[in-house]
């Protein structure tokens, strides 16, 4: 295991300990008697994105469902403070269900649907279309819009642009840019995207049942580092995106 | 029309309505089949009602109810999915049903029968429809959202196991009320075939919902009227409008679709 305690990007907001939103001290998690998770520690500074890598049957998805609290667990997990958290899942696909964007949005607030499809650059006018006539990118637009509807301080992204075209890619991150400037929050992100990683993370966990790696997502451009994680196949992929000169942070 | 008619039709007409609602979620959670294979598990409790002089609704709920459990239970701590478990139990519920239920009864517990339904069966279906169609509106977000991703739905603080169990809860009082209008046999159809047939032309959830309940209405109202001019059983009849109706909205669909699709077309 390699940990470098992750040094967020931006300007600094909070110091030591008591700016952690999350710390996650020996973790561990058996579905069915076999182990998924072991001795998992790491903590995420509020504000920054940690993105969480592996390959699949790393149990990254099943750490998401430790945060939110669905799977039973042995060590600690501590959120500092009252943390709502909004989720977007992986492979969330609606086929033959007479669900209008309006419908779905209306499950979880009854208003604030137009300001949040305007911060991830949707129009009212998607709001009495169905689920299951969206794009791929409109789709995963329409949940991110549901994860910040009633203002979350935590975003959790499985795999958010795993259904999504590269140009449609693009579009996405951008919208979530343009979230996190207009809301302070801290995001967790599951990627196979090494670009996504080094561009837009703050922090990295490379998970493989136990911490490969924690620390700051810059070390991800050492080459030694990464192979020493993820060994030739690295299970990460490098997708070409164009997120002009500022990049996204 | 006979005393009896009339209180078949103010029965159909609350029943038809919580059935479509009901099979509305029904339809969605791909469960149209479980729904018939369940109704079946209510005929030994009918006939126990026949045989022991007590009221065979009451004897087809509790049958039902047990059943209920059951598949909640094995569905929520095993890997089983519904359809395995209704196949192997409930296709031996309506075998020992047959065995047992008086032959003088069997026609009517397994095709409903109009012309036997009373004052008090009509209030009881009244008085029970109104509860499931209220029942049913109060959990429908959860159950869609359920359906739609369950780690989704936990994650917004539903309590899927208890939704899953207050649905299927409502499906067995529904299809035991339902029972004494088209029989054991048919009443899985008067919850599934309504929600089949308005999915497709359906904008909304809400229309969807609606309109599943009010396709159950045309259809056991009308079955109900056409069983009495015709003088033949009104379950099979009640299931043959229905089914109709889902042939109409099959086609106004597939006219739909075909247009929306050549407008967009280059």
């Amino acid at each position: 295991m390699v940990v470098a305690p992750p040094q967020s990007r931006g300007p600094s907001r909070d110091t030591g300990a008591e700016a952690d939103v999350l710390r996650v001290a020996n973790l561990g998690v058996r579905l069915d008697h076999v182990p998924i998770l072991e001795d998992v520690s790491f903590h995420v500074r509020r504000g920054t994105t940690l993105a969480i890598v592996g390959p699949n049957g790393a149990g990254k998805t099943t750490l998401f469902r430790v945060l939110l609290g669905l799977v039973p667990h042995t060590g600690t997990v501590e959120w500092s403070g009252p943390v709502r958290i909004g989720y977007v899942p992986q492979n969330f696909v609606v086929t033959d269900v007479p669900i209008t964007v309006r419908d779905f949005l209306g499950f979880k607030s009854g208003a604030g649907f137009e300001e949040s499809l305007a911060a991830v650059g949707l129009g009212g006018a998607v709001l009495p279309k169905r689920l299951d006539v969206l794009s791929g990118g409109e789709m995963q637009r329409v949940l991110i819009a549901w994860a910040v509807l009633d203002r979350p301080n935590v975003l959790l992204f499985d795999e958010p642009t795993a259904m999504v075209d590269i140009g449609s890619q693009d579009m996405l991150y951008e919208s979530l840019n343009r979230l996190e400037k207009n809301i302070n929050i801290t995001v967790f992100l599951i990627t196979h995207d090494i670009h996504i990683v080094s561009q837009y993370s703050d922090a990295v966990l490379a998970l493989n049942r136990t911490v490969r790696f924690f620390g700051a997502s810059s070390r991800l451009s050492e080459p030694d580092l990464l192979m020493e994680i993820f060994g030739s196949g690295s299970g990460l992929a490098e997708h070409k995106h164009d997120f002009g000169a500022r990049g996204l942070r | 029309m006979t005393e009896s008619v009339a209180y078949s039709l103010v029965a159909g007409i609350f029943v038809g309505f919580a059935a479509g609602y009901v099979g509305s979620l029904m339809v969605l959670k791909r469960m149209a089949l479980v729904g018939d294979a369940l109704s079946h598990v209510a005929l030994p409790g009918l006939a126990l009602g026949i045989l022991l002089n007590f009221n065979p609704f009451l004897g087809a709920f509790a049958f039902l109810f047990a059943a209920a459990i059951l598949t909640w239970y094995i569905e929520k701590t095993t890997r089983l999915f519904p359809e395995s478990i209704v196949g192997v139990l409930f296709v031996t519920a309506l075998a020992v049903g047959i065995l047992i239920t008086p032959e003088v009864d069997l026609l009517e517990a397994l095709f409903g029968d109009i012309t036997t339904v009373t004052l008090v069966d009509a209030l009881l279906a009244v008085g029970i429809s109104v509860p499931i169609v209220v029942v049913s509106r109060l959990v429908y977000r959860r159950v869609v959202l359920s359906i739609l991703s369950e780690e989704l739905a936990r994650s917004t603080g539903v309590n899927v196991a208890l939704v899953n169990f207050v649905y299927l809860f409502l499906v067995t009082v529904v299809v035991a009320v339902g029972i004494k209008i088209v029989g054991t046999v048919l009443v899985g159809a008067l919850v599934v075939v309504p929600a089949a047939a308005v999915k497709n032309v359906s904008r909304s959830l809400s229309s969807y919902a609606l309109f599943s309940g009010l396709t159950g209405i045309a259809s056991a109202g009308s079955g109900i009227l056409l069983a009495d001019y015709l003088h033949l059983p009104a379950g099979p009849l009640v299931v043959t409008v229905g089914t109709a109706i889902f042939a109409v909205a099959l086609v106004a669909g597939w006219i739909a679709s075909r247009s929306s699709s050549s407008a967009s077309g280059p």
